[in-house]
């Protein structure tokens, strides 16, 4: 055994996973090459020649194929590791639960309650102590928030890839730029009716589309997102490529906020919010409907028609077989993903007043596709994570700017390579109400919701144990951490 | 008359064009029922590496078939190179993942690619020589037919006509045909999948990038974004003519050619982006298996 770490050994080992890494390195290089080296001036159509970009990429390919092999070679250990386990048939997954991630540590803690008043609380407060320009970005950052959400019914619970989800999102903008130019319309009328304009639009793309499968269903909502462009592109009545201007902010039950109440503030308070007031009321709008937004969802998805999506996520025939009218599911996921794209479109037309069909490219469906894809397809924690990391925190990283959609691409590939199921994975409610074991673990949807510990923790002979003692004591939502101790009867869970 | 046979030549070409670039879709979903949205990208770098190609060389002296043969041909190579590379990183690591997964990170290559070419080159349009050499037997048919137009005919039936009798008559192209009856049967029968697909990603990648040779001779300009819109409109092609038949994607791209042609004549110019697309919805909606796909059956 020992002969195994003579230096001739290691310096094998280390070399087959370096030359690899040169290969690629060579490799990429090779291709990159022409695009890389040679630019042309268009002037007069020579071209000169640079290799200085060249060490870059080669230092960058070098550690990133490292970085990929290491990876790549870890999750096919994982992917064994796994296999090897169901093949034994052990029955642990059920006994323990879940294995708890640091997320279903945080929600199912004790102080998730006062977490969250504390984080409102920090969100309401944040408008007032910073500048105008994070205003902006915070109101971006939660239309985006909105929209990863309201994707996320159709892509992400549903499992159908809705690639013209920008479509709605201009579809909601321009009922609110076109009711308020024309007709003088409020606000605070055109949110529902944006709203409801693009479940309507929804529900007339769903229609004819929905027994499309998969990728048919993708390319049909491309074309529709790219045509809804077109159209609103050539249309004189909403004014072409030039787009809609001057659309009116949201006003306070009629009350201009930028007129009379910035006036009281400036001269008899002697306070100059230094940006308009209607920028801080479109937060706690798009904050309240953000709130609205995550209750609807989370409301959802453990509803029936919840569960009908995801059963028509993991499989149509099945669920189809089950007696669920996919009809029905895929047209209200459809409709309903659409509503928020369209209230979410509303307030972005009041937010900047000023629209065009450049706002509501190809590139605006893929973002949000990529927040619900970092985020974690499904999970609500999770789009969220994944809207600040993409619309926040780019604007922190000026400096990245230019590079910032080469890296959302790779990004794309390198998540559904390396962790498919996204940054925080969607943690699916499991029912085990009748199974329970020694130790007193509790159901997973109790301890997320932080429903009280009745049933599930009826004392079965071996309650004396410690970790029964420990449960009890920890009051409400311990049983995810709690399920890690080894129950002292053996693994098998009897049922009631 | 003279406006009706000026589109028609204009729709022929085009859908030659679109033909080119529809056959990588085709023969990609036929095998491994992938939209690869990178192809696109892959006919965009075609484009820009003949661009630059045809600067070298042409500072180097050549001129001429020469200058015109050696351009495709190193646009070829670099194109099958990338979509090699593309095939290794993006998809061939998501084999045998759900479905939803190959299709997003086909999505973020495309993404990548049209980003790099963009910060490596330029994000403006680019003057595409005119490589094209004349044609002096031209002459009588001068006022229906120009010499851009008889090269992307010819090269559209040359290549055409190759990859039939390759996929018919090789043993690479039985592969492929065995691949795309039954993956899982024609890996016990000792068919090396990974270079069947491999394979196919190249050829794909070779014909895309003649079709970005073609179109930058044609319309003189290029730029980085162009794969997006060619390949929705090539998939559109693909997917009329019934998606996995090579004939069929022929067809199809000549049709939506001349229906685009057409419209733009007809109707009104700044509408034929959206006539392409309004027949992909109604032939996916009412045909999807399209004119020469066969329907199947849903299998559990």
């Amino acid at each position: 055994m020992s002969s195994n770490f003579t230096a001739s050994n290691i310096g094998r080992l280390v070399w087959s996973e370096i030359k690899p890494a040169l290969l690629a390195t060579f490799w990429i290089c090779l291709l990159a090459f022409p695009l890389m080296t040679l630019s042309i001036n268009p002037t007069n159509q020579t071209y000169s020649f640079s290799m200085a970009r060249i060490p870059y990429l080669a230092g960058g390919t070098f550690a990133l194929s490292i970085i990929w092999r290491f990876f790549l070679k870890r999750r096919s250990f994982q992917v064994i590791t796994k296999a090897v386990h169901q093949s034994e048939g052990l029955p642990e997954d059920l006994t323990k639960g879940p294995k708890p991630t640091w997320l279903t540590v945080v929600m199912g803690s004790k102080y998730r309650r006062q977490g969250l008043i504390v984080l409102l609380a920090l969100m309401v407060v944040l408008p007032f102590i910073s500048n105008p320009y994070s205003v902006n970005v915070l109101i971006t950052c939660l239309i985006y928030v909105t929209l990863g959400l309201g994707l996320n019914v159709v892509v992400g619970v549903s499992g159908l890839l809705n690639l013209g989800y920008i479509a709605f999102y201009a579809i909601g903008a321009y009922t609110y730029a076109l009711l308020n130019h024309y007709f003088g319309l409020s606000f605070w009328i055109c949110l529902p009716l944006g709203g409801l304009t693009a479940t309507l639009m929804g529900l007339l793309l769903g229609f004819p589309v929905i027994r499309l499968s998969g990728d048919y269903l993708a390319i049909v909502t491309l074309s529709f997102g790219e045509i809804t462009r077109l159209v609103l592109n050539n249309l004189n009545i909403t004014n072409g490529p030039r787009g809609i201007s001057y659309i009116k902010p949201p006003g306070f039950f009629g009350l201009d906020l930028n007129g009379a109440p910035k006036d009281f503030l400036v001269n008899y308070l002697g306070v100059d919010p230094g940006m308009d007031v209607f920028k801080v009321f479109i937060y706690f709008i798009i904050l309240a409907l953000v709130i609205l937004t995550i209750v609807c969802v989370f409301r959802l998805e453990n509803s029936r028609l919840g569960r009908a999506w995801l059963a028509m996520r993991e499989d149509e025939v099945a669920c189809q077989a089950m007696g669920i009218n996919r009809t029905r599911a895929k047209l209200t996921a459809f409709a309903l993903g659409s509503t928020w794209a369209g209230l979410a479109g509303v307030v972005f037309a009041s937010q900047i007043t000023f629209i065009n069909p450049a706002s509501f490219s190809f590139l605006g469906s893929i973002l949000i596709l990529s927040i619900v894809v970092l985020g974690g397809m499904g999970s609500i924690p999770g789009v969220i994570l994944g809207a600040i990391v993409i619309t926040a925190l780019p604007e922190q990283l000026r400096f990245f700017s230019q590079y910032r959609m080469l890296l959302f691409g790779a990004l794309m590939v390198l998540m559904m390579v390396f962790r498919p199921e996204g940054l925080i994975k969607s943690t699916r409610v499991v029912h085990m109400h009748t199974l329970k074991n020694g130790n007193g673990n509790k159901t997973k949807l109790e301890a997320l919701t932080g429903a009280p510990p009745e049933r599930a923790s009826s004392p079965p002979a071996a309650s004396q144990s410690p970790g029964q003692a420990n449960s009890q004591a920890n009051g409400q939502a311990n049983g995810l951490a709690n399920g890690l101790a080894k129950p002292p009867q053996g693994p098998t869970g009897e049922s009631s | 008359m003279t406006y009706f046979l000026d589109l028609f030549m204009s729709g022929l070409t085009r859908g030659s064009i679109y033909a080119l670039i529809a056959l990588g879709y085709t023969m990609v979903y036929g095998i491994i029922a992938l939209i690869n949205f990178a192809h696109g990208e892959i006919y965009m770098i075609g484009a820009f590496t003949a661009l630059l190609a045809s600067l070298v060389l042409s500072s180097l002296g050549l001129t001429g078939w020469g200058l015109l043969f050696s351009v495709a041909a190193i646009a070829a190579i670099y194109s099958a190179m990338y979509g090699w590379t593309v095939e290794r990183i993006a998809y061939r690591p998501l084999r045998g993942a759900s479905r939803l997964a190959p299709l997003i990170s086909a999505i973020g290559m495309s993404f990548f690619l049209q980003n790099y070419v963009q910060l490596a080159q330029t994000p403006n349009f680019m003057l595409f020589p005119d490589l094209i050499p004349q044609m002096p037997f031209l002459k009588p048919v001068a006022g229906y037919l120009n010499r851009t137009q008889v090269m992307i005919l010819l090269f559209t039936i040359v290549s055409m006509v190759a990859l039939t009798f390759y996929i018919k008559y090789t043993k690479m192209g039985m592969a492929m045909r065995a691949v795309a009856q039954d993956i899982t049967m024609a890996r016990l029968s000792g068919v090396n999948i990974d270079r069947v697909i491999s394979t196919t990603f190249i050829i794909g990648s070779v014909l895309a990038a003649l079709g970005g040779v073609l179109i930058g001779c044609s319309m003189r300009q290029i730029y980085f974004h162009m794969g997006f819109l060619a390949g929705m409109k090539a998939f559109t092609a693909a997917v009329l003519g019934g998606i996995g038949s090579i004939p069929g994607a022929v067809i199809g791209a000549l049709i939506l050619g001349f229906a685009e042609s057409f419209a733009a004549g007809y109707i009104s110019s700044s509408y034929r982006d959206v006539v392409a697309f309004i027949i992909l919805i109604i032939i996916l909606i009412f045909r999807p298996e399209g004119i020469m796909g066969q329907a199947q059956t849903q299998k559990v």
